[in-house]
């Protein structure tokens, strides 16, 4: 097979065959995939969750992670934070001409190992190929560097059962808020492979099936769940304010964020508030709960790092009233109103 | 710092009953910290704290945003900047709007990648945008001394640097209403702590150098407090001694400077540095001999408050060829007439008071600089949260 993506990879026929049958069937390897009907047929359950996303990180492959896993993570999450139980994957590759042949392939196979780990199954995809330059760096140290054109989107399906009402309007007050651990993770790496600075911060990116299906079983009455990506926690949570209506209070002290993440924002003068990740959540339930949730997060994959970071209030009591605030206490007892991210989140110039 | 030291502080400021003070601090980083850290909470009544013009962007006249989106229309130019200027708006538009006609800019996060940008393409000159103050200075130097040394011919650049002690002053000659200054920390590492003391003994108030931790920036304005109180104690305790009519007639004076905000009580000369483990007395010598060596001062116009004679600093002798025309920008147009920018950057008014902000004027629709800029006065209020 060729060693680059050609136009004629996105032609149809043989040469896209070819491409789909030893790289991506290859990886993905499941019985309705292999099929290679129009549509997958699949069994189906009462209440569907269904989502999509679409990827376009650049570099495609940075510290701790790759495209190929963030197109999995990015959309099995989506469905675990409605308590779902994912199940069918489908992901459409776009292929600038001229990507090497084995970069495609690697994320195809790490895309696979994702999916597996996340439990659940790639059961249709397309390819298409464009003359693009996406993959054409044009800024920074890298700058005239090709690090190839990859893009990829995925939808997903999971199942939800149906005692189950995990919503962002569904927060109390007297909730208490937790997080699974760490801040911008992955938005750090990233930046600094941009960026060409080298630091050893690795990106979370990660699927939240074992935290997600361990809470659900468990019993507790988990109210709000919600993946904390791009616009980071402080974004998150403001938004979760306002669909719940509700006062939210968070602690400064209590936000874990690793030494490294710290240096690197207090650097470019970045708030690791407003750093996205990509394998952490916010979880909201009520405070007597709080222990045994936390507990369980910190005992499941990607959850070590749990903590309480705050809790929900009625609005209408204490200094900002307005429904839908969020506050944060800062570590010298000041009190901070925070806002969903503000434009793009770039470095400070002084 | 330790707790109990720091609840002790907190407990002083926030008690303070001494003469009104208004405290400006002109570091954007510091206007960032004090809404990030909630401190306005954290203070008396009596205790005012001011933004000034600390945001490099912000203090650009508009005719410096036209005159790179005039260059970077040129076919065989392409500007260099960093993130935050791109969205800044002159006075039609912004260098982020201009590329949708053709302007080519590109943003960079080091000045230092302009110069390797430039070397793997001969065929476009590459302009940097150098804005800043005494900070960033040094670093402007050094980039014009490797562009030189290494002979790189398609490197210039379009500077805005701006120097701290002129516009203060020029502030205090206004009648700003100001009786105190936190002076900034990062410029203070290049100055030396001593530069305020001119200031400090001509306006009779304090400057108290301070670090950008919550704590280092209370400990600052503790001291500020603590020695204006100090300052008014001993002379209340003069005015003791006066007899009975003097006494009356010193009482009724007080009285009439107390409903008169724009004549706060000046305290006294001092210079506190509270960020000593960075900030010494007489600064940073190397990088202020390699910034003369490069730049001289001249006559600059800050956004919003006028020109002001030897607050800019700009390519001299056989640097001077590297300028892509910095010098003799003095038009200020506001692309939104109704932009109270320049009251703000100059403590006349907080953002709040502003009828744009937060309606028309939001960090994604911004009308003046101080909007865009992370550091800005308006920004940094209006994401904060802060009123007062």
């Amino acid at each position: 097979m060729a060693k680059k993506v050609a136009m004629v990879h996105g032609s149809g026929g043989q040469a896209t065959g070819e491409l789909i049958d030893q790289i991506f069937a290859a990886e993905f390897k499941d019985q309705t995939l292999d099929e290679m009907e129009d549509s997958a047929l699949v069994p189906g359950a009462g209440r569907l969750a269904l989502t999509t996303d679409s990827f376009v990180v650049t570099p495609v492959k940075f510290r701790g992670g790759d495209i190929g896993r963030l197109a999995v993570c990015g959309t099995v999450n989506d469905l675990l934070m409605r308590g779902a139980k994912p199940m069918y994957l489908t992901c459409g590759w776009i292929l600038e001409e001229g990507t090497d042949i084995d970069l495609v392939r690697e994320m195809a196979h790490s895309m696979a190992e994702t999916a597996r780990e996340a439990g659940i199954r790639i059961v249709a995809g397309d390819t298409k190929v464009i003359d693009g330059s996406i993959g054409d760096r044009t800024a920074g140290d890298a700058a005239g560097k090709f690090d190839g054109g990859i893009l990829i989107n995925t939808a997903g399906v999971g199942f939800v059962s149906n005692d189950i009402n995990i919503s962002a309007r569904n927060a109390c007050p007297g909730d208490a808020i937790l997080v699974s651990g760490t801040m911008g993770d992955h938005h750090a790496a990233i930046l600094s492979e941009r960026m060409s600075i080298q630091t050893d911060i690795e990106s979370d990116n990660a699927p939240l099936t074992d935290i997600v299906s361990r809470l659900v079983s468990s019993g507790l009455h988990i109210h709000t769940l919600r993946d904390i990506t791009r616009g980071g926690l402080g974004t998150v949570l403001k938004e979760l304010a306002e669909s719940s209506g509700r006062t939210y209070v968070i602690e400064q002290e209590r936000i874990p964020v690793t030494p490294k993440v710290q240096d690197f924002c207090s650097l470019l003068g970045l708030d690791p508030l407003y750093m996205g990740n990509e394998g952490k959540l916010v979880c909201i339930l009520p405070e007597e709960e709080a222990k045994q949730a936390l507990e369980i997060i910190r005992s499941a994959k990607y959850g070590a790092g749990a903590v309480r970071i705050g809790e929900v209030r009625e609005a209408g009591k204490g200094e900002e009233t307005e429904p839908g605030s969020l506050i944060m206490r800062t570590e010298i007892g000041g009190e901070r109103l925070l806002d969903v991210l503000q434009g793009e989140g770039l470095p400070r110039i002084c | 710092m330790q707790k109990e030291v720091l609840e002790a502080i907190k407990k002083y400021l926030k008690e303070y009953d001494g003469p009104e003070l208004r405290i400006m601090e002109v570091c954007g980083s510091h206007t960032g910290a004090i809404a990030k850290y909630g401190i306005p909470q954290l203070l008396s009544d009596r205790i005012h704290l001011i933004s000034g013009p600390g945001c490099p962007v912000c203090v650009a006249p508009s005719s410096y945003i036209d005159r790179m989106i005039e260059l970077s229309l040129r076919p065989d130019v392409v500007v260099t900047t960093f993130g935050d200027l791109l969205r800044v708006p002159g006075s039609r538009e912004s260098l982020s709007e201009a590329k949708g006609r053709g302007a080519k800019a590109k943003m960079v996060y080091s000045p230092f990648d302009t110069i390797d940008l430039a070397k793997k393409d001969p065929d476009h000159t590459y302009i940097f945008a150098a804005l800043g103050f005494e900070t960033t200075a040094p670093v402007y130097a050094l980039m014009a001394k490797q562009v030189l040394e290494d002979k790189i011919p398609n490197v210039k650049l379009l500077t805005a640097i701006k120097t701290m002690p002129r516009v203060i002053e020029t502030l205090m000659d206004s009648g700003a209403p100001i009786n105190a200054f936190l002076a900034p920390g990062h410029v203070s590492v290049v100055t030396g702590s001593r530069i305020w003391k001119p200031l400090a003994d001509k306006y009779g108030i304090p400057f108290s150098v301070a670090g950008f931790k919550g704590t280092e920036i209370l400990e600052a304005l503790y001291g500020i407090a603590k020695w204006t109180k100090s300052q008014a104690d001993r002379k209340e305790a003069a005015k003791e001694q006066e007899t009975q009519a003097d006494r009356k007639e010193a009482v009724k004076k007080q009285e009439i400077q107390t409903e008169v905000p724009s004549q706060p009580f000046h305290p006294g000369s001092r210079v506190m540095n509270f960020y000593p483990s960075v900030v010494r007395e007489d600064g940073n010598v190397d990088a202020r001999s390699l910034v003369s060596e490069v730049f001289e001062p001249v006559s600059a116009v800050w956004r919003g408050i006028g020109e002001i004679d030897g607050s800019g600093l700009a390519l001299k002798g056989r640097y001077q060829f590297l300028d892509a025309g910095s010098r003799d920008l003095r038009e200020d147009i506001q692309k939104n007439r109704a932009c109270r920018c320049g009251e703000v950057l100059s403590g006349k008014i907080p953002p709040t008071a502003c009828p744009l902000h937060g309606k028309v004027c939001t960090p994604l629709t911004p009308q003046g600089a101080c909007m865009v800029s992370p550091e800005g006065n308006c920004r940094t209020w209006f994401e904060n949260g802060r009123r007062k």
